[in-house]
């Protein structure tokens, strides 16, 4: 490492890559203190991976190896195998699972966050009666969990004849209370009133300039809005649980949790359900990491406050 | 009420004025500011507040309008027809002692989860921001992992973990049955908390990476150790993200629902009504909707009550 020494001017704030460059300063630590940090976090680092670990050696093995093997390593590698098993059956409908999730989740979560990123920004940027009135009720909405609302919604969407149809879990999803408190308060801080100011005075339309000016500014937060949205859909378990009777139209979670409890009944299925398990969790993993660049800057912005 | 007697007055801070208003003699001295882009504000507001209005306040509405009612029947084979029944379900929802048990249950598991879980976090969040740690990037991203995976995905992986038979820990699940009537709440409570201390420490770390570094600089020059630094200055300062994780914890550990659901076919401990959310998904499946609606109305109302006391109860110590 380099010869930085402790004097370096602090900045202002510290950026995440700054944290990384102030290593030196780690020889003032006692070792003890170091060894010992190091240790709990490789112990939880085993505690955090292990599970996962175990799911892909599981995936890879077929059914005679799965229990007549070292469960936490490889025998005969037959992922591919067992994932063409998988995609086979009953017509592929585990890909059919994992479409409908992308559309759910892929589909709610970029409407949600455009409207909640444009609601968030005009309780932030305009002046109007009732607008803190909206953003308490909205405010109150983040306190009231979405799992409350699905019986109620339930019963609403049987009376119009729309329940076991894709709209009944897609249209609920694009709600998203938390969005527009995020988005409000990165808009408040990041978004300049001269800015918009000025684009007025170049004639632009307000919507105008939202979409072209306002929104660049706030990216990281609805960066953010978008992948805590799109996970939580694509977790989501109650409201698909109540509404969906027709397999075609399942999430994967709903999927694979029906295949699960059936395992009794049709053995062949538990593999299945772990193979599917571990496909299903690989979308997850790419999103996060693709955008992490993005999300780290917009999640302190909602706990700053 | 406070509008301004005088007229042509803008909401405070408002564009110059370029035109002269068209003189338009306000009418009643109860005349309101004139708000600029009205209309870009409804485009802006009400797309979401559509939606959040249907998808939120109606069903809310109609949970409470469904909780008043109780089914009639004219003799045992009648027509059955739906007539106000005033606090009919909510009597049976105080009289339910599974429902009650259900709250008890998730409110212990609340209790001894949550601080376990968010305690974790702060200790990662805390190490990975001090100079102790060497190797960030690699265990930001091994602790956040798991919240990839859904709370379905989580628990059927963890039922397979603890099974007897199948697990691959088989020397430690052959003697101890985390599966079993005592300890199979805490064997979800490993679960939630496997999925969610990584979330929750990015939160707290990301309130950490705010700080500005001279706060704690000048502790460092007097001599002050990492641990001392973390508990005078920097706890203090990420209280409210804290917090934040504290209520979203809460409401989660009220809605428990997809890891106990998943539990049932792997241990006959759980039963129908083990977490309140259950016994709504059971209740509404016999059918009996109005009953299942006055659950789900009581349970929306604690969870609001609990997590709002919380909020205001963190925020007057603060304040202190």
């Amino acid at each position: 490492m380099s010869t930085l020494t402790p004097t370096t001017p602090a900045k202002p704030a510290r950026g995440i890559r700054s944290t990384e460059a102030k290593a030196p300063r780690a020889q003032r630590e006692s070792p003890f203190a170091r060894v010992s940090a190091m240790v709990v976090m490789g112990v939880f680092t085993i505690y955090f991976l292990v599970p996962i670990w175990w799911l892909l050696v599981a995936a890879s093995k077929n059914r005679s190896q799965f229990n007549s093997t070292n469960p936490l390593w490889f025998a005969d590698f037959s992922l591919f195998e067992n994932i063409g098993n998988l995609v086979a059956y009953r017509d592929g409908v585990y890909l059919k699972w994992m479409l409908n999730s992308a559309l759910y989740a892929g589909g709610g979560a970029l409407v949600g966050t455009i409207i909640a990123g444009m609601c968030g920004y005009a309780l932030a940027k305009y002046n109007f009666p009732g607008r803190e009135l909206i953003f308490n009720v909205v405010l109150g909405g983040v306190l009231v969990p979405a799992t409350a609302l699905a019986l109620p919604l339930f019963l609403i969407f049987s009376q119009i004849s729309l329940t076991n149809t894709f709209w009944s879990v897609f249209l609920p999803s694009l709600v998203s209370p938390f969005g527009v408190y995020l988005s409000r308060i990165y808009a408040s801080a990041s978004v300049p009133d001269e800015l918009i100011e000025a684009a007025r005075l170049d004639g632009a339309g307000e919507l105008r300039t939202f979409f072209t000016v306002s929104v660049r500014m706030m990216v990281p937060a609805l960066v953010t809005v978008f992948l805590f949205q799109f996970v939580a859909i694509w977790n989501n378990f109650f409201l698909p649980l109540i509404m969906l009777r027709d397999e075609t139209l399942f999430p994967v979670t709903l999927g694979l949790y029906a295949w699960n409890s059936q395992v009794n009944q049709i053995p062949v299925l538990r593999d299945y359900v772990l193979i599917g398990a571990l496909l299903s969790i690989i979308p997850l993993i790419i999103i996060f990491l693709l955008l992490q660049r993005f999300w780290r800057n917009g999640l302190s912005a909602g706990s700053v406050k | 009420m406070s509008a301004p007697a005088v007229p042509l007055t803008d909401a405070p801070g408002s564009a110059a004025r370029k035109r002269p208003r068209a003189a338009k003699p306000a009418k009643a001295p109860g005349a309101k500011p004139r708000v600029q882009h009205t209309g870009a504000i409804l485009a802006f507001v009400l797309p979401f507040g559509t939606l959040f209005a249907l998808f939120y306040l109606v069903p809310i509405g109609y949970a409470i309008y469904q909780s008043l009612l109780v089914i009639e029947r004219e003799g045992t084979f009648g027509q059955a027809t739906e007539v106000f029944g005033g606090l009919t379900q909510y009597i049976l929802v105080f009289q339910n002692g599974p429902f009650w048990e259900s709250i008890t249950r998730v409110l212990a598991f609340g209790a001894v989860q949550v601080p376990i879980m968010l305690g974790l976090a702060l200790l990662f969040a805390l190490l990975l921001d001090s100079p102790l740690v060497r190797g960030k990037r690699f265990f930001r991203l091994a602790f956040f992992v798991p919240y990839a995976v859904p709370g379905v995905i989580a628990a059927i992986m963890w039922g397979y973990l603890y099974s007897p038979n199948l697990s691959p820990f088989r020397a430690v699940t052959e003697n101890i049955n985390f599966l079993s009537a005592d300890l199979v709440l805490w064997a979800i409570a490993n679960v939630v908390t496997w999925v969610f201390v990584g979330y929750n420490m990015l939160i707290i770390y990301s309130a950490l990476l705010a700080i500005p570094t001279e706060l704690y600089e000048a502790a460092r020059l007097d001599g002050a150790g990492q641990l001392r630094i973390a508990w005078s200055v920097k706890i203090p300062l990420i209280m409210p993200a804290i917090i934040l994780t504290a209520i979203f914890s809460i409401i989660g550990t009220l809605q428990l629902l997809a890891e106990p659901q998943v539990f049932r076919s792997f241990s006959s401990a759980v039963t129908s009504t083990f977490t309140p959310n259950l016994t709504v998904y059971s209740t509404s499946s016999i059918p009996n909707f109005n009953l299942a609606a006055a659950f789900s109305v009581v349970l929306a109302l604690a969870t609001f009550i609990l997590s709002f006391t919380f909020l205001k109860f963190t925020q007057r110590k603060e304040a202190k």
